[in-house]
Order: C-alpha cells, then sequence, then structure tokens
C-alpha cells in the first residue's frame, strides 16, 4: 500500500509503453534483417510481409491496451514483443540452416507467425472478456477441474501421442497441441482461489520446532495432493519439466500466502524424497542426471547437450553474428535448445540480454502482486510471475547445464503453439491485475448530513 | 558481404538489444521514483498545521451529548479514544434504551476526522436517512440515532 500513498498520482504512460514497443519492433525486425544479411547477403525478400505482419500485431496489442488497460503496466508489453520478435527471427534462421541440410522438418517461421497471430487473438480475448480479475475467484474449483481435465487429457488413449517418450501430447486431426500449458495457467487461478479462502489455518495453526514452524498433520493434506499431482505427471507422461513446474508454483504460492517457512522445509523435503525415488526408479530420469553430470560418458545418448554445449562456445561472448554460426547441429535447436542457438549466434552478451528481459518480466509481475489491494489478485500475480521465472530457470539451466535438462519451453522464444497462445494469455491476465491495481480509486463522497431523519416519538 | 560489415552488423544488433533493455529499466525506474507528486494538495495542510502542535483544530468535537431518549442530557468527554455506545456495563456511553444492542455503535476518530460505526446492533445505527453499515464521517452536530436514542457531537 505504501505506493499508493498520499501522494501518488495514477499515470497511464501508454506514450512510454508506445516507444518501446517501437524499440522492441526494431529489436525484432533488426534480427530478422540480420539473419538475412547473414544468410544471403541482402534483406530478406517477404521482410514487407513478415515484419509488417509482426509490426501490425504489436501495434494491434498497443492500441487494445489504450482501449481496454489504459493504466496497465507499460514495460510487459513490449518487453514479450521483443522476445516473440527475436524468437521468430532465430526461427527463421534455423529454416535457412534445415533447408541447407535438406532435413525435412519445417519450416517453422510461417507457421510460428501464426500462432503469434492466434496468441495475440487470445491476449485480447482475455483483456475483453475478464474486466475485473476477481471475478475470477468465483470459478476457483471450476479452474481446478480444467486443469486436472488437461493433464489427463494426453494419457487418454485416441487423443494421447506420445512424442520423444514424453506423453505430453493431445492430437485432433491435423491440429495437435500441449494442455499442459494452459494447465499451468489453471493451476495458479485454482491455487490462488483455494489459498484465499485456506490460508488462515494454514498460516496460524502448528507448532515451533528449532525454530521452524511446522504445520500441522492435518494441514498437510493440500500440499500432498500436489505432490502426488505432480509425481503422477512424471510417472504417467514422463514429463519431468512441469512436474517441477507445478510443485514448485504450489509450494511458492502456499508460502507467499501463509508467510511461513516451515511449508517450504515441507515442501523441499518432499520434493527431495521425490526426486530421489525417481531417481531410483525411472531410468529416464538417471539419463537425465547422468547427461548433467557427464555429458560426454556417451556422446549419442547425450549428443544434443554437448552439440548445445559446443554452440554456446562457438558463441563465445560477442557470438559468430545472426546467421554466421551453425546452430541446426544441435537436434531441436528451434524449440528446447533455442536458448542454445540464440546463445551460439549472440553470444554471451545477446544471451544475458534476454535473460534480463525475463527477469524484467518476473519483476514486472511480482510489482503488480506487491501493489495489488486484493489478496486474490496477488496470489494470481505471483504465481504468474513465479511460474513464469520458474520455467525459464528449468530450461535454460537445463541447456547451460546448470541443472539437469528437463523439456520445457522457452516463453516466447521456442516453436510451438500451444506455449505461444497460454504465454500470452498469462501477459494478458498480468496487465489486467496491474490495471486495476494501478488506476485510481474510486472517490469516496462524503456524506451529506443537511436532510435529517425526523426522529419518530413513540410515547 | 565483407567481414567487417558483417562485424558492425553483429555488434549494431548487440546494441540495439542492449538499449532496448536498458530503456525498459528506465522506464521503470521513472515508475518508481518519477510519479508526480501533487504538492499544492498534500503539502499545505501539513505546513499549516506545523506551528501550533498539540493544540486540536478548531471546530473539533470536546463531547458526546445525548439529546433525546430516556439518557438526554447524559455527556461524555472525547479524549481522542474510541467511544463505545451501547447498553453493556462496559460502554463509554451507556444508554439504558430497550432498543438499543449491549455493544451498539462505536465512535472513533483518525486524527482528523471522526467516524461513527455500527458494530452489529440489532436495530441499527442511523446518519440522516441512511443505515450506517460501514465507517461514515461525522460532523459536529449530525444527530446519530442508536436505537430511540439520539446522540451528537459537541464542541
Amino acid at each position: 500500500m505504501s505506493a499508493l500513498g498520499a501522494g501518488f498520482v495514477p499515470r497511464k504512460r501508454r506514450g512510454a509503453e508506445l516507444y518501446l514497443v517501437v524499440l522492441a519492433l526494431a529489436v525484432g525486425l533488426g534480427a530478422y534483417v540480420g539473419v538475412g544479411l547473414g544468410v544471403s547477403g541482402d534483406v530478406p525478400a517477404d521482410v514487407y510481409t513478415f515484419g509488417g505482419g509482426l509490426a501490425l500485431l504489436a501495434l494491434l496489442t498497443h492500441a487494445v491496451v489504450r482501449w481496454l488497460a489504459p493504466y496497465a503496466d507499460p514495460v510487459l508489453l513490449p518487453l514479450v514483443i521483443a522476445l516473440n520478435g527475436l524468437g521468430l527471427a532465430m526461427i527463421y534462421r534455423i529454416d535457412f540452416g534445415l533447408a541447407d541440410r535438406g532435413q525435412s522438418v519445417g519450416p517453422f517461421a510461417g507457421p510460428q507467425l501464426t500462432w503469434t497471430a492466434i496468441g495475440v487473438a487470445g491476449f485480447v480475448a482475455v483483456l475483453f472478456i475478464v474486466r475485473d480479475h476477481r471475478r475470477l475467484q468465483t470459478y476457483t474449483y471450476t479452474f481446478g477441474l480444467v486443469a486436472i481435465v488437461l493433464l489427463l487429457l494426453p494419457l487418454l488413449p485416441v487423443l494421447g501421442v506420445e512424442v520423444n517418450g514424453a506423453r505430453i501430447w493431445v492430437s485432433l486431426g491435423p491440429l495437435s497441441f500441449q494442455p499442459g500449458e494452459i494447465a499451468k495457467l489453471c493451476l495458479v487461478i485454482f491455487f490462488a482461489g483455494y489459498l484465499v479462502v485456506k490460508r488462515e489455518p494454514l498460516a496460524l495453526a502448528g507448532r515451533r520446532f528449532i525454530g521452524i514452524d511446522l504445520p500441522r498433520g492435518r494441514d498437510l493434506g493440500p500440499i500432498l495432493v500436489a505432490w502426488l499431482l505432480s509425481l503422477g505427471v512424471l510417472v504417467f507422461q514422463r514429463d519431468l519439466g512441469s512436474s517441477l513446474l507445478f510443485f514448485g508454483l504450489f509450494l511458492v504460492l502456499l508460502y507467499v500466502a501463509t508467510e511461513r517457512a516451515g511449508w517450504l522445509v515441507v515442501g523441499g523435503l518432499l520434493f527431495a524424497a521425490g526426486a530421489y525415488f525417481s531417481y531410483l526408479t525411472f531410468d529416464h530420469v538417471q539419463l537425465r542426471v547422468q547427461g548433467w553430470l557427464d555429458p560426454f560418458s556417451d556422446t549419442d545418448d547425450y549428443f544434443q547437450i554437448i552439440q548445445g554445449q559446443y554452440g554456446m562456445a562457438h558463441g563465445g561472448l560477442l557470438g559468430r553474428g545472426l546467421g554466421q554460426g551453425d546452430p541446426v547441429m544441435t537436434p531441436y535447436s528451434y524449440s528446447d535448445f533455442i536458448a542454445a542457438s540464440l546463445g551460439e549466434e549472440l553470444g554471451l552478451a545477446g544471451l544475458m540480454a534476454i535473460i534480463v528481459v525475463y527477469a524484467l518480466v518476473v519483476e514486472r509481475g511480482l510489482r503488480t502482486a506487491l501493489v495489488c489491494r486484493d489478496t486474490f489478485g496477488k496470489l494470481v500475480a505471483t504465481g504468474l510471475a513465479v511460474s513464469f521465472a520458474l520455467q525459464v530457470f528449468v530450461v535454460v539451466g537445463g541447456v547451460t547445464r546448470l541443472i539437469p535438462l528437463t523439456g520445457l519451453t522457452t516463453p516466447f522464444l521456442s516453436y510451438g503453439g500451444s506455449s505461444l497462445v497460454a504465454n500470452w494469455a498469462i501477459i494478458a491476465l498480468l496487465m489486467r491485475i496491474s490495471d486495476q491495481t494501478r488506476r485510481p480509486a474510486p472517490e469516496v463522497r462524503p456524506l451529506e448530513s443537511d436532510d435529517a431523519t425526523q426522529v419518530v416519538r413513540m410515547r | 558481404m565483407s567481414e567487417l560489415t558483417l562485424t558492425l552488423i553483429k555488434l549494431g544488433f548487440l546494441a540495439v538489444l542492449w538499449l532496448f533493455v536498458l530503456s525498459a529499466v528506465s522506464v521503470i525506474r521513472s515508475d518508481i521514483f518519477g510519479a508526480r507528486v501533487d504538492s499544492t494538495k498534500t503539502r499545505q495542510p501539513k505546513a499549516a498545521k506545523q506551528p501550533k502542535p498539540g493544540r486540536e483544530p478548531r471546530g473539533s468535537p470536546r463531547s458526546v451529548e445525548v439529546t433525546e431518549g430516556p439518557n438526554a442530557g447524559q455527556t461524555v468527554p472525547l479524549d481522542g479514544r474510541p467511544i463505545l455506545i451501547g447498553r453493556g456495563s462496559d460502554a463509554a456511553l451507556r444508554l439504558d434504551d430497550d432498543y438499543v444492542s449491549t455493544r451498539h455503535a462505536r465512535i472513533a476518530t483518525n486524527g482528523e476526522q471522526w467516524f461513527v460505526e455500527d458494530l452489529g446492533s440489532t436495530n441499527g445505527t442511523y446518519l440522516g436517512s441512511q443505515r450506517v453499515t460501514s465507517p461514515m464521517p461525522l460532523t459536529v452536530g449530525t444527530p446519530v440515532r442508536v436505537g430511540k436514542t439520539v446522540v451528537e457531537l459537541r464542541k
């Protein structure tokens, strides 16, 4: 509340947003032109259609924000546009490389631009439909149910498809998508709505043990359910990344809602137990850990990790330059390993800039949560920002071999429709909450006490 | 395309990328430190209050008086602490009115203004024709009706 103290005058700051959107477009289009110059020596022929499409989408989102969320955070949208544009340019560059090598996959840049348009449509739809984020609290358990159904969809015999050992895809004729990405958004709303109601008993009851407040045994229910859910995702879908993401998300929200470090201790122990157990039981987890600790022990199994490492080393401090490297040597250089591809062509300097952009997105989300006046909005904004942060940490950490590699998409950069649409929806929700938070409070008119009631004398 | 040109393009793009990041940071910075403070509205009253500390501003109420009802004429002095109105023995303004709840209403101040707040009474607290559901600002001489009793702030 301190930021909304006496002297705070709410400002819309849409002008600053427009300036940053133009700069973000310069990043995206600059990368696109840079790829053309680097690969073939001249500006790509379709720069007008491609660049025009991207610019149109960016300015459309800006106009919609001016109309539907005039007080929303001015930095969030440009950051996302820059990431999306950069990802598009990198995918366009990888299309060249794939064509050179005569590989049958791709091209990806066209579909990615289409998915960006669909993502922007989703962004507009969320801003239009959700006029007040507090209304979402009414549908807490509906969102929980939807999340469970979405998570179970890939396990159904006809719909679900297994790709590269992970059963996280749903296929409907020509269309296929990862429901887990949308489930993430639903889970954040469900966790937030649940914790708003249940946080008092979770926060207050319990006993103290060596300086840490430990929760009561009977309050452990929800955290155990979340733990089992993420273990289920791990066992049945073999999706390490999402499993980590869901559990981490619930743990952080529980901690934020109750302000008790005891939950972190309990959650950390549960995580350690689950991780050790799955390391012993599942060979795909052992494979990931082995590839993290010693990738050169088997150059066939860990080919992707090794290639990614070489790619980033090839890039060095300033990178090879757009179109000058050879990121296609790494399998899945356009989706899971796009961070390594960017590291090769833009170098440490470029990859650091991208990570700072991610950090700024998370910072704006947490800032919105801090200033937000209602608990539900606070928890949703925290959850969305934390899910973003966790996802970037898990995937970039995996690619750079800080932690074992787990399959998650890099938000806004990776090729992939479900991820783009889900992340645009997340940003829309964050901007809706920040719009509600930053707009001026309605004025309270002092009561006019001129016409008092007649006191009727009854005796 | 020569090696030099490509190097310049590479460095130029990295410069654009970082320019974008730094511009975003500077917008965030101006958001934190640059919020315009409306100095004419917020500074003036503080400056006016400063010279005479300890003295209450003119027009602030000194007591609560019962103007109608069984306890008419009773007054309770105000010293900045909240006043509990009700039939109970712990009420600062105790009323012998059957239509008043044990803990009926409270009159409290935030230092500048007085407020009346209903404490979940059976028959309600009325300010003018309006039932008090949330704390309402109260001025001197405004009748507050609790049960069959009317109280008001007096200077």
